[in-house]
């Protein structure tokens, strides 16, 4: 695994990734998800929700980055924020 | 009536899962490991968080990039999906005229990029070249190796010369399974040529034409070896793509960790591009 430089941060990052994918496998299993039309401007199923969730968490982080690269926190709280609104109501 | 999905199926995808995951997930993830150190050898490697990130997107080299390889995506679509269209159109649906086409069409996707470019340079060279020479005789003053645009649209020319194919061979199969029955009925109702396109033929070929810029796009947003051997990045950076900078950072300066970061973001964009053609298919779907 030395090969493949590891650091605690982007295994953290790696692991919450993976534990995010089983939660979602083991809802899947439990209560099966329903396609449905929120405020986002097309038919999403829950993985479909957490998918935009993740890409625009890595957008989001991109744009402070590129602009505002000292205030990147504010981009992981907004992402939280985002993704809780896409998971719940997108 | 809603119905809730059977997802058991998925079970079956576990050995694809598996493959993918040794040939896709794990080098992925050690880009991403890669992306957020310093790495001098390979036993000294400094954590530094999103630096290399912030460098790359604020790096005017790769802004210059950026902006070219969509202008080189765009004027690409724009170009050899009506020009694909226009040509399975044009040609007949069926006998031995139709299969001769098809193979000629075939032929430019048969050669390797390397080649394609190997034969273009030679086409477009000033000196020697049919291209170059024919131009050169009618006044143009064409040189692709000191003109950006010249280079521009002489890779421009190349690229449509290899793909166009392509979307025409996808555009035919799409159109071969319109139904006569269709076409009669339009004849009946006295419509236009543009009618029958726009109301006939343009619906039941949406799924293959959302398939052809989907793959011209990705392929375009990717491109390397043609420009590399036609160009090699000039006049200048005039035709320095995405992939082109990314390779000198990589290979040939050894920037390990800002080209990790330059990959991870150019793979988002890509996965963007991807995630917006597939959502407009299912969505038209449902």
């Amino acid at each position: 695994m030395t090969w493949m430089a590891w650091t605690a941060p982007t295994a953290a990052f790696f692991i919450g990734i993976g534990l995010a994918l089983c939660a979602m496998t083991l809802f899947e299993l439990r209560w099966p998800t329903l396609k449905r039309r929120g405020f986002l401007p097309l038919a999403t199923t829950r993985g479909d929700r957490f998918f935009i969730s993740l890409l625009s968490a890595a957008f989001i982080h991109l744009l402070f980055l590129g602009f505002l690269p000292e205030a990147v926190a504010l981009a992981s709280g907004l992402s939280v924020v985002w993704a809780l609104l896409v998971l719940w109501r997108g | 009536m809603n119905k809730p999905y059977n997802n058991k199926a998925w079970l079956g995808v576990l050995p694809v899962l598996l493959i993918v995951a040794f040939s896709g997930v794990v080098p992925l993830m050690t880009v991403v490991n890669y992306s957020v150190q310093d790495i001098l050898d390979f036993n000294s490697r400094f954590f530094v968080g999103f630096q290399w990130y912030s460098e790359t997107l604020q790096d005017a080299r790769f802004i210059e990039a950026f902006l070219r390889q969509l202008g080189f995506s765009a004027s690409v679509l724009i170009i050899e999906i009506p020009l694909g269209l226009m040509l399975a159109r044009g040609m007949p649906r069926q006998g031995l005229s139709a299969s001769l086409l098809l193979v000629l069409l075939a032929i430019p996707l048969l050669i390797p990029w390397n080649v394609v470019g190997t034969i273009w340079q030679l086409y477009a060279r000033s000196d020697i070249g049919l291209l170059g020479v024919g131009l050169n005789a009618l006044g143009f003053g064409y040189n692709y190796t000191a003109d950006p645009i010249h280079a521009w649209l002489t890779l421009l020319a190349m690229d449509v010369w290899h793909w166009t194919s392509l979307v025409a061979l996808l555009a035919f199969a799409g159109l071969t399974s319109v139904p006569t029955a269709y076409y009669q009925a339009a004849e009946l109702d006295g419509a236009s040529k543009w009618q029958v396109f726009r109301y006939v033929e343009l619906p039941r070929l949406k799924g293959v034409l959302v398939i052809a810029v989907l793959l011209r796009l990705m392929d375009s947003f990717m491109i390397y070896t043609e420009p590399f051997v036609l160009t090699g990045g000039g006049p200048g950076n005039a035709t320095t793509f995405l992939s082109q900078h990314l390779a000198t950072m990589a290979v040939g300066q050894f920037d390990l960790g800002p080209a990790a970061a330059f990959s991870v973001i150019y793979f988002l964009f890509i996965l963007l591009f991807c995630w917006i053609f597939y959502s407009s298919v299912v969505r038209e779907n449902d």
